[in-house]
């Protein structure tokens, strides 16, 4: 009998974020799908009652809550011992948690104190004829594998969009608190945004814009324009909300020495090397390169590109449209409709 | 001034601009021609490299050691690359290649190499390493080797590591938004898991180079064999995805009907 605990943290202000949500849905199907599972919720953080509460209908048998303003931020050590806390308590033999930043940095460390094994940035989870399967990504969203584990505990990550957010109706539960040591090392200072880059990966954003190394060549009258193609990628990303991205060779010119725009850094590199974003539309502009590049294309959904090269690897079929003209001169009339 | 021992761990994959396709060989998988394909040092593991090599030069006394786990023979050919880049002590591990390792398994073969480092002082020690590799891509490895050796100050998505004057530790961590996670801790060892940081590639420097190599190529040949068996793992598919669009070439558009038509797809729900 599998003992199923979604371990979940809370966000600043007390609620579960939507990828929490996911995965308790991720959860709560497999303990369906398992025979005799039973499933279990742990939630960690602050306000963490209100949480359970929050989710207080998903059907669990169990709650278990470790709360301290400790947790009110993450950070390896205290995370990790409120995390091993909750999953000894419930005898998990899997868990699965969300893949975000915070337990990304932690649910490893946990699966060997729990003496178990870890799969992380699972996107798809299926249980068939008593046997839970999971999906995940090789060699940066290159190489999709199916794989199974004999091993318990099994601690299981699961990414973005792997499930529909849970949702019902809120209800108070009786949740078990649970004890862990506090440890004071590590002091946890803030958020800050980078210098440069207050513009960059917006995961909530409808649209990606991906700037590519176009932008600082030698436009057709031989100069370059770093300046006016600064001003114009900035201006529609303000007035479009969109997320800014870019192509690695834009951001390794910055290293280099080369040319840039100083809006862009690795922050903002999409691909084999860097983040792949998920949004449901995308645009590229002045981007070029084969495979490896366009794995920053990977979850976009709606794909449209602004090239002048109209045998381009990163758009031919991997977008859906490819305009052949000149992005200066479309961005400027974008910007412009955009106002 | 304060002197580290800069740990840094890495693997070794395939060159990015190879085609991949998995093959599968007696119910295991392994990426087809794998031993032809030219390799490189993990790009998150190779910044670590470099932010070990500033550390270090920063702080004189500070030694790099190098930790990889790789098959013999791709590890000579990658060591030609970067041994004229960072003075380290390479310790090898002669292990199978591939994203389709077990990371708990990794991390045993490394924390065995580490344990064997002659007067390894703890409280000097950072271990360093990508927060993800670019083959397994699960940023588990550094996690559990921190776990057995006991380092439970542990970082992951590190741009920038400050020593500040009284000695502690500033660390900036990625976290979702854009936005660095900001904090600081007093004590070593403790464990960073390198994004890309800020700093840009060393140039070469034949003379490190030439010191390197005297000490790369017994390493390799003593490289410890592990055999990784994936024990307990079973993929049960492994296959490169259909991703081919059929993409709508426009060349026949003026730049304002094609601005009108990007600004109506993008107002669309």
């Amino acid at each position: 009998m599998e003992r199923i605990l979604c371990l979940l943290h809370t966000q600043s202000d007390g609620t579960l974020s939507q990828l929490a949500l996911e995965t308790l849905t991720v959860s709560s199907t497999t303990a369906a799908q398992l025979p005799d599972a039973v499933l279990l919720v742990g939630i960690l953080g602050t306000a963490t009652q209100q949480a359970a509460t929050q989710i207080g209908s998903c059907g669990a048998n169990q709650f278990f809550i470790a709360e301290d303003p400790a947790l009110e931020k993450g950070s390896y050590h205290n995370d990790t011992n409120a995390a091993e806390a909750i999953a000894k308590a419930a005898q998990a033999t899997i868990i699965f948690a969300p893949a975000d930043s915070r337990f990304n940095r932690m649910i490893s460390g946990m699966a060997i104190r729990l003496n178990g094994r870890a799969d992380t940035h699972a996107v798809a989870v299926a249980a068939d004829n008593g046997t839970l399967t999971i999906s995940r990504w090789y060699y940066r969203q290159r190489i999709i594998a199916q794989q199974t584990r004999q091993q318990r505990p099994w601690v299981i990550s699961i990414e973005s969009d792997t499930a529909a957010p849970w949702k019902g109706d809120s209800k108070t539960v009786d949740a078990t608190t649970v004890s862990f040591a506090v440890d004071a090392n590590t002091k946890v200072i803030g958020t800050i945004a980078p210098e440069n880059t207050v513009q960059t990966i917006k995961p909530d954003s409808p649209l990606l814009f991906v700037a590519g190394a176009g932008w600082c060549k030698k436009q057709s009258d031989g100069q370059t324009h770093l300046l006016e193609a600064e001003s114009l990628i900035l201006d529609f990303v303000n007035r479009s909300g969109a997320s800014l991205g870019s192509s690695k060779s834009l951001v390794d010119q910055n290293s280099e020495g080369e040319a840039v725009l100083g809006c862009l850094t690795h922050m903002n590199q999409v691909g084999q090397t860097g983040s792949t974003p998920r949004h449901p539309k995308g645009l590229a502009t002045c981007c070029h390169g084969e495979e490896p590049h366009t794995v920053g294309w990977r979850f976009i959904t709606q794909r449209r590109a602004i090239n002048t090269d109209a045998n381009c690897g990163w758009a031919r079929g991997k977008t859906d449209v490819l305009y052949v003209a000149d992005a200066f001169k479309v961005m400027k009339i974008l910007n412009d409709l955009l106002k | 001034m304060p002197t580290f021992q800069i740990i840094v761990c890495a693997g070794i994959v395939p060159e990015p601009l190879q085609t991949l396709e998995p093959v599968e060989n007696a119910g295991k998988y392994a990426l087809k021609n794998e031993a032809m394909l030219p390799m490189i040092i993990d790009p998150w593991g190779m910044h670590a490299l470099y932010e070990a090599a500033h550390l270090s030069k920063t702080y004189p006394g500070s030694k790099i050691y190098l930790v990889v786990a790789a098959p013999k023979g791709k590890l000579q050919q990658v060591m030609m690359t970067i041994a004229q880049k960072v003075p380290f002590e390479l310790i090898a591990i002669d292990t199978p290649a591939g994203g389709f390792t077990e990371a708990y398994e990794v991390a045993k073969a490394l924390e065995q190499a580490i344990k064997s480092i002659p007067a390894l002082d703890m409280s000097q020690t950072l271990l360093f390493g990508g927060w993800e590799s670019a083959s397994r891509c699960s940023g588990a490895t550094m996690q559990m080797l921190g776990e057995m050796l006991g380092i439970t100050e542990q970082f992951q998505g590190v741009d920038t590591l400050t020593v500040k004057e009284d000695g502690s530790f500033e660390i900036m961590e990625r976290v979702e938004g854009g936005l660095h996670q900001k904090s600081t801790f007093d004590k070593l060892p403790a464990v960073l898991g390198w994004a890309t940081g800020d700093l840009p590639e060393p140039p070469n420097n034949p003379q490190i180079g030439m010191m390197n190599m005297r000490g790369i190529m017994p390493s390799i040949m003593k490289a410890k064999k592990e055999d990784l068996p994936n024990e307990g793992i079973e993929l049960k598919s492994c296959e490169v995805p259909k991703a081919l669009r059929e993409t709508k070439i426009v060349d026949n558009m003026t730049e304002e009907m094609i601005a009108n038509e990007i600004f109506t797809w993008i107002k669309k729900d």
